[in-house]
C-alpha cells in the first residue's frame, strides 16, 4: 500500500514538474522604455587580456553617461559560452545581448525567435560597417546582429624557420606549397601546427581547397542541394590527401589543442612550426599562449592560401568570419542604442589597438598596427567573394560533421570519397 | 557456508548499509513497535517529503522529460513538435559511433574488473599488514580520489604533452615514446584507462581494506593454527569474507564506466577520431554541439535503461544476500 502511494505522489510530482516547466517556457516580459532603470545582461567571449578590460571600460562609460542603464557582463571562456547559451536558450530565456558568429546557428536562434530583429535600430549608420562583415548577421534580409570583429583565414609563416630551411618564396599554388612543405621537413623542421583535438581548424584546409577548386559558387550550391558528393569536393579530399600523406604536421597532433601552451598556436609562437593555416587572431593568441608572451613578432608572415591548378576559384576569395553581438528577444530598450556605441569609430579604434581584433568600421582601421594584420584587412577589404566558416554558415550538425569528417580523413581513417558521403548524409537527414 | 550467514549480525560496511537502509524495511521495523499509526504516517510524510520533492525534481522530471524529448526530432529551441517516434533509437543503435560507445564502455568494464580492481585489492591487503608508514602509504594511494575528474585530467595533459612532458622525455630516455599516447587512435583507450585506474584504485582500495578490517582476526588465526598458508588463508577466508565488499565495489566500477564523461571530455574530447569517446560524450556532441537534442535524449535514455537494469539485475541476483529485505527482494526474508 505505500508503495502505491509513494509511486502516485511521484508521478504527481513529475507531472507538476513537467507543467511548471512548460509554463517557464512562455513566460511574457514587461515592455521597457529606454528612459526606465533597465540592466542590460551581456555575454562575450573576450574573457582575457587584451579585450576584457576595453569591453569593461566602454560598458563603464555607457554606464556614467545613462545613469538608468545597468550593464552586468558575463565573460566566458569559448567552449563554455557556447555550452551555457544552448542551456540558456533552450530553457527560452537568452541572455540581453551576447556573442555570435552569425550563420547557421543564429539561423536557428532566428527560426526560435530567441533574437531580436535590428534592422530598424541599426539602419541609420550600419552603413558605416564592412559590408562583408554584416552577411553573416542578415538572414532573409533581416538584420539580427552586428560584426565587432572580421577577418579572414590564411597561412601565417615563420620567416627565419623558411631561410633556414633554404625557401626565399611563399607558395602561390598548392603544387608549390606541397614542395615548399616537403623541403621544410627534410631539413628536420616541421613544416605545419595544428590542433587535431579540436577539429574545427583541420576543416580551414578541406573548405578552403573546396572553395579554390569549385569556386564559391560550389559551396553555396552544395548548402543549397545538401549534397557534397560532387567532383569538386572529392578533389579537395584528394588534394588534402597529398598533403596530410607528408606528415607535416607536429608530433601528436591529433590530441593537440588550439590554445592551450602546448598546442596549435603555441607550437608557432615558440617556433617549432613553419606554417599554420589560420584566422586573423592567429598573432595575438600565438604571443599570449607561447612562452615568452612575445610569439615571433616581426618574424611572423602572411599568405593567401594559394590557387589550385585548374580550379574554378580565385586567390582573390575570401574564407573567414567574424564575431559579433547579437540581441536577445527580451532585452531592454536601450541594448541597441549600447550597441551602437559599441560599434562607433572610437570604440572600434580602441579595441582595434589591441591588436586581437580586425575592426568592422571602416573608419576605425587606421587603428591596426600590426603589418600583417593590415595585409589581412586590405585583402579583405579588396576580396571579390566572401563565404563564412563552414562549421558556422550550415546548420549546426552539418558543421560539426565536415569538422567530424575532416578529422577523420586527416587521421587516415576515412577516404575523400567517404567523407562527402557522410556529410550528404547528415545535410539531407536535416 | 555462504559469507552471510558467518558474517551474521555484522553491519558490513558503509555502502551495504546505505543500501539496506531504505525506507520500506525501516517500515518493517517500525510496525512492529505499534506506535499510534495515523499519526505516525503524517510523521513520515512530513519528514519524506523534502527528499521526495528534490527526488522528484531533480531525478524524475529530467528522465521524464529526456524520455518525452527522444521520441521527437527537436533542436532544443521552442516547444518539440515534429514526432517521430522510435527513429532516434533505430538511429543510435545504426550509428558507428554510438555503437563504438558500447563496445568501449564493454572494454573499458573488462579492463576495470579484470586489471583495476584486482590491484586495488592486491594494495589492500599488502596496506593490512604491519609495516611502517602503513598510513602514509594509505594516503598516498588514497590522495588521487579527492582530485576532481577536470583536474586529473589537465593533470594527465601536461604529464604527456608532446615535447614537453615529464611522462613523455622520461618514457624518451627508456627509448620509448608516451608523449602520442593520446594522440595515437590505437592507445588512446588503454591511456584512458591507465587515467582511470590512478584516479580510482585508492577508492576501491580503501573499501576493501575497509572490509578486511571487518573480519575477525580469530578467523584467520584458527586457519592458520589448522595448518593453512597464507594462500590458503586468503583464498578461504578472506575472500570469501570480503564478498559483501567486492560486489559493491564491481557495481559502482561498472555504472562508473557505463557514465564516464568529465575525464573524457577534458582528457581528450572522445577523439582523435571517436577512439576514446563514451556515452555520455556522444550525448553531449550531438545535443549541444550539434543541436539534435532528440536524439542525445535518446542516447541518455539508452544509458539510463542500461545503468537501471544493470542495476536491478545486480541488486536482485547478486547482491541479494547482501541486502536483504530490501524492495528488490519485496521484503521476503529467507
Amino acid at each position: 500500500m505505500t508503495a502505491h502511494l509513494s509511486r502516485r505522489t511521484l508521478l504527481g510530482i513529475a507531472g507538476a514538474g513537467a507543467g511548471a516547466y512548460l509554463l517557464s517556457a512562455c513566460g511574457s516580459d514587461e515592455p521597457s522604455t529606454p528612459d526606465g532603470p533597465q540592466t542590460i545582461n551581456w555575454w562575450h567571449i573576450q574573457n582575457t587580456e587584451p579585450m576584457l578590460p576595453v569591453w569593461a571600460a566602454i560598458a563603464k562609460e555607457y554606464e556614467t553617461a545613462h545613469p538608468n542603464v545597468k550593464v552586468v557582463i558575463q565573460p566566458l571562456e569559448n567552449e563554455a559560452f557556447k555550452a551555457k547559451l544552448t542551456t540558456a536558450t533552450q530553457a527560452g530565456s537568452p541572455p540581453d545581448l551576447f556573442q555570435s558568429w552569425g550563420g547557421g546557428v543564429l539561423k536557428q536562434q532566428v527560426d526560435a525567435g530567441l533574437v531580436k530583429d535590428i534592422t530598424a535600430d541599426v539602419q541609420p549608420w550600419i552603413g558605416s560597417l564592412l559590408p562583408a562583415s554584416v552577411q553573416p548577421f542578415t538572414i532573409d534580409g533581416k538584420i539580427y546582429g552586428v560584426p565587432f570583429d572580421v577577418g579572414m583565414v590564411g597561412f601565417w609563416y615563420n620567416k627565419d624557420l623558411f631561410v633556414k630551411a633554404g625557401v626565399t618564396a611563399t607558395p602561390t599554388t598548392w603544387a608549390e606549397l606541397l614542395t615548399t612543405v616537403s623541403t621544410i621537413k627534410g631539413k628536420g623542421i616541421v613544416p605545419m601546427a595544428l590542433a587535431g583535438k579540436e577539429k574545427w581548424p583541420g576543416h580551414f584546409y578541406w573548405a578552403y581547397l573546396a572553395m579554390r577548386i569549385g569556386g564559391l559558387g560550389a559551396l553555396q550550391q552544395a548548402a543549397k542541394d545538401n549534397n557534397f558528393d560532387t567532383p569538386d569536393f572529392i578533389a579537395a579530399g584528394q588534394r588534402l590527401k597529398e598533403l596530410v600523406d607528408l606528415q607535416p604536421f607536429q608530433k601528436g597532433f591529433l590530441g593537440a589543442e588550439y590554445g592551450s601552451p602546448d598546442g596549435q598556436a603555441a607550437t608557432m609562437g615558440n617556433g617549432g612550426a613553419a606554417l599554420e593555416l589560420m584566422g586573423q587572431w592567429a598573432p595575438s593568441v600565438q604571443a599570449s599562449s607561447s612562452t615568452s608572451k612575445k610569439g615571433l613578432g616581426d618574424k611572423l608572415g602572411y599568405f593567401a592560401f594559394p590557387a589550385v591548378d585548374g580550379g574554378k576559384g580565385t586567390v582573390a576569395e575570401a574564407f573567414g568570419g567574424g564575431n559579433g553581438f547579437v540581441v536577445g528577444k527580451d532585452a531592454p530598450a536601450s541594448t541597441t542604442d549600447f550597441l551602437k556605441v559599441l560599434l562607433d569609430a572610437a570604440n572600434q579604434r580602441k579595441s582595434a589597438a589591441t591588436g586581437a581584433v580586425l575592426p568592422t568600421v571602416k573608419d576605425a582601421a587606421d587603428a591596426i598596427k600590426d603589418p600583417n594584420s593590415k595585409v589581412v584587412a586590405a585583402s579583405l577589404a579588396s576580396a571579390t567573394g566572401f563565404q563564412l566558416f563552414l562549421d558556422q554558415a550550415y546548420p549546426p550538425a552539418v558543421g560539426q560533421q565536415v569538422n567530424d569528417s575532416v578529422a577523420e580523413l586527416i587521421a587516415g581513417s576515412k577516404t575523400p570519397e567517404q567523407i562527402v558521403k557522410d556529410i550528404t548524409k547528415v545535410a539531407k537527414s536535416q | 557456508m555462504t559469507p552471510s550467514t558467518i558474517t551474521g549480525p555484522r553491519t558490513g560496511d558503509a555502502a551495504t548499509e546505505l543500501l539496506a537502509a531504505d525506507p520500506a524495511a525501516a517500515q518493517q521495523r517500525g510496525r512492529r513497535t505499534r506506535l499510534r499509526p495515523r499519526r505516525r504516517l503524517g510523521t513520515i510524510a512530513l519528514f519524506l517529503a523534502p527528499a521526495l520533492v528534490l527526488f522528484g525534481l531533480l531525478v524524475i522530471t529530467p528522465i521524464v522529460v529526456a524520455g518525452y524529448a527522444s521520441l521527437y526530432k527537436w533542436n532544443g529551441f521552442g516547444l518539440p513538435e515534429n514526432f517521430v517516434g522510435v527513429d532516434n533509437f533505430t538511429r543510435a543503435f545504426g550509428d558507428p559511433t554510438f555503437l563504438g560507445d558500447l563496445w568501449r564502455a564493454f572494454v573499458l568494464i573488462g579492463m576495470s574488473l579484470l586489471i583495476q580492481l584486482p590491484v586495488s585489492l592486491g594494495l589492500a591487503m599488502l596496506l593490512n599488514q604491519k609495516l611502517k608508514g602503513r598510513s602514509v602509504y594509505r594516503v598516498i594511494f588514497f590522495a588521487p580520489y579527492v582530485l576532481s575528474e577536470v583536474t586529473t585530467a589537465v593533470l594527465f595533459t601536461l604529464v604527456f604533452s608532446p615535447n614537453r612532458g615529464l611522462g613523455d622525455t622520461l618514457s624518451q630516455w627508456l627509448g620509448a615514446d608516451a608523449g602520442a599516447i593520446f594522440a595515437d587512435p590505437d592507445t588512446v583507450l588503454f591511456a584512458l584507462f591507465l587515467v582511470i585506474s590512478w584516479k580510482y584504485f585508492g577508492f576501491h582500495m580503501i573499501l576493501y581494506l575497509a572490509g578486511r578490517q571487518g573480519i575477525p582476526a580469530e578467523l584467520s588465526e584458527a586457519a592458520t593454527t589448522d595448518g593453512a598458508s597464507a594462500w590458503q588463508v586468503f583464498r578461504h577466508v578472506t575472500l570469501p569474507l570480503l564478498g559483501p565488499t567486492i560486489r559493491i565495489s564491481v557495481f559502482l566500477s561498472v555504472i562508473g564506466s557505463i557514465q564516464l564523461f568529465d575525464m573524457v571530455w577534458v582528457l581528450t574530447g572522445g577523439g582523435p577520431i571517436h577512439a576514446s569517446e563514451t556515452m555520455a560524450v556522444t550525448m553531449f556532441d550531438r545535443g549541444f554541439r550539434r543541436f539534435e537534442v532528440g536524439y542525445a535524449s535518446a542516447i541518455s535514455i539508452v544509458m539510463f535503461v542500461l545503468s537501471f537494469v544493470f542495476a536491478l539485475f545486480y541488486q536482485r541476483f547478486v547482491l541479494r544476500r547482501d541486502i536483504e529485505g530490501a524492495i528488490t527482494t519485496r521484503g521476503v526474508q529467507r
